[in-house]
């Protein structure tokens, strides 16, 4: 690991002056489940780290009228244990259980699940996020692509969001706040998250001098969610695809509908098709199993990953199945 | 260099240290704590877990700067008097390692893990080792191991 120093601020001001403007000047620390590995790889090679975990203010989770607020740095396990997420926001619950390790939950915290960088073998060997070639051309398409997007993998990139806190919060219309030396900014956690067109860009709209400070989760009184995660095998791994929806019913009547793939693109990828045609359905078996096969349609598989596109509607299927048994 | 002050199994220890250290490479090398092992060092594997104020934490991916004035544990901080730590007297008495390279993670989780869970249901226990590896692929032992471990603890308070 190439050497660098070592800052801990206790406040988020502080904390933005001591980032620069390249990525190569300051990266943030949290749990550092994350950043050490890329760190280790030099594919991260920061001279200074700055750590979050003096920082007061960016802790904890508060309920209000408003929603429910998350700290930056609340931990996996912290929001896994949180009863009002445990009872309200089960589709937040199931994606930190999700995380199979109580190591990885204790030192994880959810704003560095959202900024984690994409797990795409070629990028994490050293090919970048685009996974260039000696020619300038993508290694992906030829190469082995079994885990890459079949949503939104037209080029240059190919590879999938690796967040699982992504999916149930776009589905849940959550908000993040974003501090830089500039000012405040909140933005959709939809926002927040992009396809990179330039090898410079990255899988997200953070600025190398910013700061995500803590998520805002609007009230979900009335709002059935769920999230299910299609695994290889039941130990720590992530996962192969994930549906997350947040259904506001009027009876048994789909209000309106938000469906988010995971693992499918390089963003979190609303099912638009799904949502559309479940809303205005009773939620029954028969719209359960229209909308799973809505949420797939347009797939564009690559030569290795067809058999995703099965996974991502039955992830969908059973989402909705449990947001139909549950209670709120 | 920094200065690093953090209690290593009940005894207060100062270390100098450059910052990218990882946690793993100063029990380690700066204090002979070779119990502690290096399995992948990118927090994959769990053979590096230590307790950080009574959590399991792994300490490959987790810089020396960030124990300051916090309290570890690790493998050689258990047993007490000459005499085993429940947890390990029971993976003894399982035979629950083959080459015992993920054994002190796997022991310092379970004694984790029983605190808040006296009595786990194997499922309970699988789900609680999930981010340990055993590359003797000695799992059956293992869950037996701290099945036992459950018995033994409970008899002793
Ligand atoms: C074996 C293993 C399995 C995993 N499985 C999963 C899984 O199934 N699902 C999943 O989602 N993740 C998984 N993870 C990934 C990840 O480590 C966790 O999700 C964790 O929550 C990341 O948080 P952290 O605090 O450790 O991040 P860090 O490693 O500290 O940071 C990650 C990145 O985010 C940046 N960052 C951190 N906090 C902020 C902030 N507040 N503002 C701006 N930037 C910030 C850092 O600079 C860094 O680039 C896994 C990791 C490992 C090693
Ligand atoms: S050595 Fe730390 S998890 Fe493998
Ligand atoms: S006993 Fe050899 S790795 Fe577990």
């Amino acid at each position: 690991m190439q050497a660098f120093e070592y800052a801990r601020p206790s406040t988020v001001q502080e904390a933005v002056s001591l980032l620069g403007n390249s990525w190569e000047d300051a990266n943030l620390l949290a749990g550092g489940t994350d950043l050490l590995s890329l760190m280790k790889d030099y594919i991260h090679t920061p001279k200074r780290l700055v750590s979050l975990k003096g920082i007061k203010e960016l802790e904890g989770i508060r309920k209000s009228a408003g929603g429910l607020r998350i700290g930056a740095l609340v931990t996996l396990e912290e929001l896994l244990r949180n009863p009002d997420v445990r009872k309200e926001y089960p589709s937040l619950a199931a994606a930190a259980r999700g995380v199979a390790s109580p190591q990885m939950r204790n030192m994880g915290t959810v704003g560095g699940d959202l900024c984690q960088r994409p797990r795409c073998w070629y990028f994490r060997l050293g090919f970048g996020l685009l996974a260039k070639g000696p020619n300038g051309e993508s290694l992906v398409p030829s190469g082995d692509n079994r885990y890459h997007a079949i949503f939104n993998n037209r080029g240059p990139a190919y590879f999938v969001s690796a967040s699982s806190f992504g999916p149930p919060l776009v589905a849940l219309g959550a908000t993040v706040n974003l501090v830089s030396p500039s000012g405040t900014r909140e933005l959709p956690v939809e926002k927040f998250f992009v396809a990179p067109a330039t090898e410079n860009a990255r899988e997200n709209v953070l600025a190398p001098n910013e700061i995500l400070t803590e998520i805002l989760v609007p009230p979900a009184a009335g709002v059935r969610n769920a999230t299910y995660e299609v695994r290889q095998k039941m130990a720590l791994d992530y996962p192969l695809a994930t549906a997350s929806v947040a259904l506001r019913m009027r009876g048994n009547t789909v209000a309106s509908a938000r469906i988010v793939l995971g693992h499918v693109a390089p963003v979190p990828w609303r099912a638009q098709a799904a949502e559309k045609a479940l809303t205005g359905k009773t939620l029954n078996a028969a719209a359960i199993e229209e909308a799973a096969k809505a949420a797939v349609q347009g797939a564009t598989p690559l030569s290795m990953n067809g058999y995703k596109v099965q996974l991502a509607s039955v992830a969908v299927k059973r989402a909705l199945e449990e947001a139909a048994q549950a209670r709120t | 260099m920094a200065t690093i002050k953090f209690t290593v199994n009940g005894t207060a220890r100062s270390v100098e240290t450059e910052p990218e250290r990882p946690l793993l490479e100063v029990l380690r090398e700066d204090l002979g704590l070779t119990g502690t092992k290096y399995g992948c060092g990118e927090g994959q594997c769990g053979a590096c877990t230590v307790l950080l104020d009574g959590r399991p934490t792994l300490s490959c991916i987790t810089p020396a700067r960030e124990v300051q004035g916090r309290k570890v544990t690790t493998i050689e901080g258990l047993a007490a008097n000459g005499k085993l730590h429940p947890v390990q007297q029971a993976f003894v008495e399982e035979s629950a390692m083959q080459c015992g390279y993920c054994t002190p993670g796997m022991v310092l989780r379970t004694v984790s893990l029983l605190e808040r869970n006296p009595n786990p249901t194997d499922g309970e226990i699988i789900e609680g080792l999930n981010g340990h590896l055993c590359r003797c692929n000695g799992y059956h032992r293992i869950v037996a191991a701290v099945r036992r471990a459950a018995v033994l603890a409970g008899k002793q308070s």
